[in-house]
């Protein structure tokens, strides 16, 4: 059917035109909307940066290379050594890592492949609820039911066992960098296993079936098959579970004894960089609220490195 | 060994034979025997992790559950006293403080949070994947960082502690997971919906506010929910800002100090009365409480999403 020209042209050129010219142009405020918010957000963020940074800067100058390397850390006056503290915050780490890598990698295989069907959800359940649980709930438990099995138990078993040697020895009184460690490593637990339990679950089920066809047994496809295959992502997890315990504050703060002195032992009281911004920056005098914060632009650019690693390492795993 | 039959020479086939069948055995049972060993081990590994985490549990209910009732939930705390030394009273200043600051903290960080979403789900242009690298790296940054920064431009210029500073540093806190959530759940749109709509002559504007809105909000809400449950049992940043002290008086005003739930249980903690510190517990199980109730309603809507895009 062909349109008379004269009918086809005319709305063309007046009305239909006009609309579409008007909707292109009555959109943009909501671009602008977009824009605008999303610019305000970096701005906050760029200015969060900025005002450590700025904080931070008398104590940076003033201090230069000890801030970093200097080993005492005195209160009002200086000089402000963080290296006792990032010893701690590194130690406290190590410890929760290990006992958190291989026990949660472990129980993701578990509550994958050997629960039972009716009690996988339950627990898989608990599992995020406790991952949700705030920090300071178990700075509580640390405290309450830990600290007296670290006094009672714990402590004298390790020191009797050991001799009393070295990393063994020291004061048994509970607060310890090796009781921040152990609730760290309580905590990232449920991160760790639930992490890891997505990067296992997405492990493609042809794989795991041709590797039992062939012969394999159940432990042969969790180590020769599962494990490697799902590998970036598992390091992603636990990259993630490391940010967390580098940056955990509130439950470190109350079970470490706050000490910003060099360790001797994993007995020793400690705090770690972010455990002693909590505690000391209400109460601080003269320059040291400055070196808290050179303290907390540390603990950003490690974060941030970490937090950065994990999310290419589990790119990664979502890509392959 | 019988491979001689009748004073025949023996047959090397069946030798043969033999030899494989006795090696796969012993492959077999040696393999099983490592398999089991791995499979134990992952249980061992389970029950680890479940003692202490059950242990948290146990304590929460065992400590915390004697406290529980609504003269707990809304009556002031009072200080122990000579003649009332278990008596400590409420923790309702506190459920206040901890309501106004969250909920004003949700008011501040759900629009921007949601527009934010909408902004990366739109394109993969240079600042957005930018903007999107900034976002996740602030998922993971250490809550107080956002403490120090909350301080520096808030009680040092207003000269006071206060809620509205926590509000600032929780708001923060709260945009990226939001930001993240919402832009999921607006690719998950499916593009033909939007597509046709265009087609049909919508503006963008509408398109956003008719079509992706309301088939992305399920997934939008989980975000939110997840991040106010994140927010309410944040401790260090409002640690450094709502005021150095406990407070027993009512405020409902969040520009003078205040005192929400996980400060008082930081206070309680490490209070020399052994009646504040069993009353932490009461206080923990009533935090605990709201965080579960944000996260399985979370976790039910995300279930209810995936049911219907099943169905």
């Amino acid at each position: 059917m062909t349109i008379p020209s004269s009918v086809s042209d005319r709305p063309l050129k007046s009305d239909v035109a006009e609309r579409i010219r008007r909707s292109a142009t009555s959109d943009r405020p909501f671009r602008y909307v977009l824009r605008a918010t999303a610019a305000l957000f970096g701005a906050v963020i760029v200015l969060f940066v900025w005002s450590i940074v700025k904080t931070a800067w008398p104590a940076i100058t003033s201090n230069g290379i000890h801030l970093i390397i200097g080993r005492t850390w005195i209160a009002g006056s200086g000089p402000y050594g963080a290296l006792p503290l990032i010893i701690d915050t590194l130690s406290t780490t190590a410890i929760a890592l290990i006992f958190a890598v291989p026990v949660g990698l472990a129980s993701a295989m578990a509550l994958q492949f050997q629960v039972p069907q009716r009690l996988r959800g339950p627990l898989a359940s608990l599992v995020e609820l406790l991952a949700a649980v705030p920090s300071v709930v178990y700075g509580l438990w640390g405290i309450a039911v830990m600290v007296p099995f670290f006094i009672n138990t714990l402590e004298p078993f390790l020191s009797h066992l050991t001799g009393s040697s070295w990393p063994f020895n020291g004061p048994q009184d509970g607060f310890s960098i090796l009781l921040a460690g152990i609730v760290l490593s309580i905590m990232i637990l449920p991160t760790i296993v639930a992490v890891s339990r997505d990067v296992i679950a997405t492990v493609p089920i042809e794989v795991v079936e041709g590797a039992l066809s062939l012969g394999a047994t159940r432990g042969q496809v969790f180590s020769k098959v599962i494990i490697p295959t799902a590998r970036t992502g598992l390091l992603g997890a636990i990259v993630l579970g490391t940010g967390r315990a580098l940056g955990e504050t509130i439950a470190v703060a109350m079970v470490i004894g706050s000490n910003a002195q060099l360790p001797h032992s994993l007995f020793s009281s400690g705090a770690t960089l972010a455990s002693i911004i909590a505690v000391e920056f209400g109460n601080s005098v003269g320059s040291e609220g400055s070196a808290l914060a050179a303290l907390a632009l540390i603990l950003m650019v490690i974060t941030g490195l970490v937090n950065w690693g994990a999310r290419a390492l589990t790119r990664r795993a979502a890509t392959h | 060994m019988s491979s001689t039959i009748n004073g025949l020479p023996p047959d090397p086939i069946l030798e043969r034979r033999e030899l494989i069948q006795l090696r796969a055995s012993q492959t077999i049972a040696r393999r099983t025997m490592v398999s089991r060993v791995v499979t134990g081990l992952l249980w061992v590994g389970l029950v680890i992790a479940l003692i202490p985490l059950g242990s948290v549990v146990l304590a929460l209910l065992d400590k915390g559950v004697r406290f529980v009732g609504w003269s707990f939930l809304t009556a002031l705390p009072q200080l122990p006293s000579l003649s009332s030394l278990n008596d400590i009273g409420g923790i309702g200043n506190a459920v206040a403080a901890t309501l106004v600051i969250d909920a004003l903290a949700g008011l501040v960080a759900v629009p921007i949070g949601v527009v934010v979403g909408l902004y990366l789900a739109e394109g993969s242009s240079r600042p957005a994947n930018f903007l999107r690298t900034v976002v996740e790296i602030m998922t993971g940054m250490p809550s107080i960082l956002l403490g120090v920064f909350a301080y520096e431009y808030f009680v040092v210029t207003m000269k006071s502690y206060s809620g509205i500073a926590a509000v600032i540093a929780l708001s923060m806190l709260m945009v990226p997971v939001i930001a993240k959530a919402a832009e999921l759940a607006f690719m998950a749109v499916p593009r033909s919906l939007r597509e046709a709509a265009l087609a049909l002559g919508a503006r963008e504007s509408r398109v956003a506010r008719q079509v992706v809105f309301p088939s992305a909000l399920p997934g939008v809400l989980t975000g939110v929910l997840l991040a106010l449950a994140r927010a309410v049992g944040e401790t260090a940043p409002v640690l450094l800002v709502v005021g150095p002290t406990i407070s027993n008086l009512w405020n409902w005003n969040p520009l003078k100090p205040m005192t929400p739930m996980p400060m008082l249980i930081f206070g309680y903690a490490n209070s020399q009365y052994p009646s504040q510190r069993a009353a932490a517990w009461g206080v923990a199980l009533t935090l605990v409480a709201l965080v579960v109730i944000l996260t399985t309603s979370s976790r039910l809507i995300s279930a209810r999403m995936r049911r219907e895009r099943h169905s």
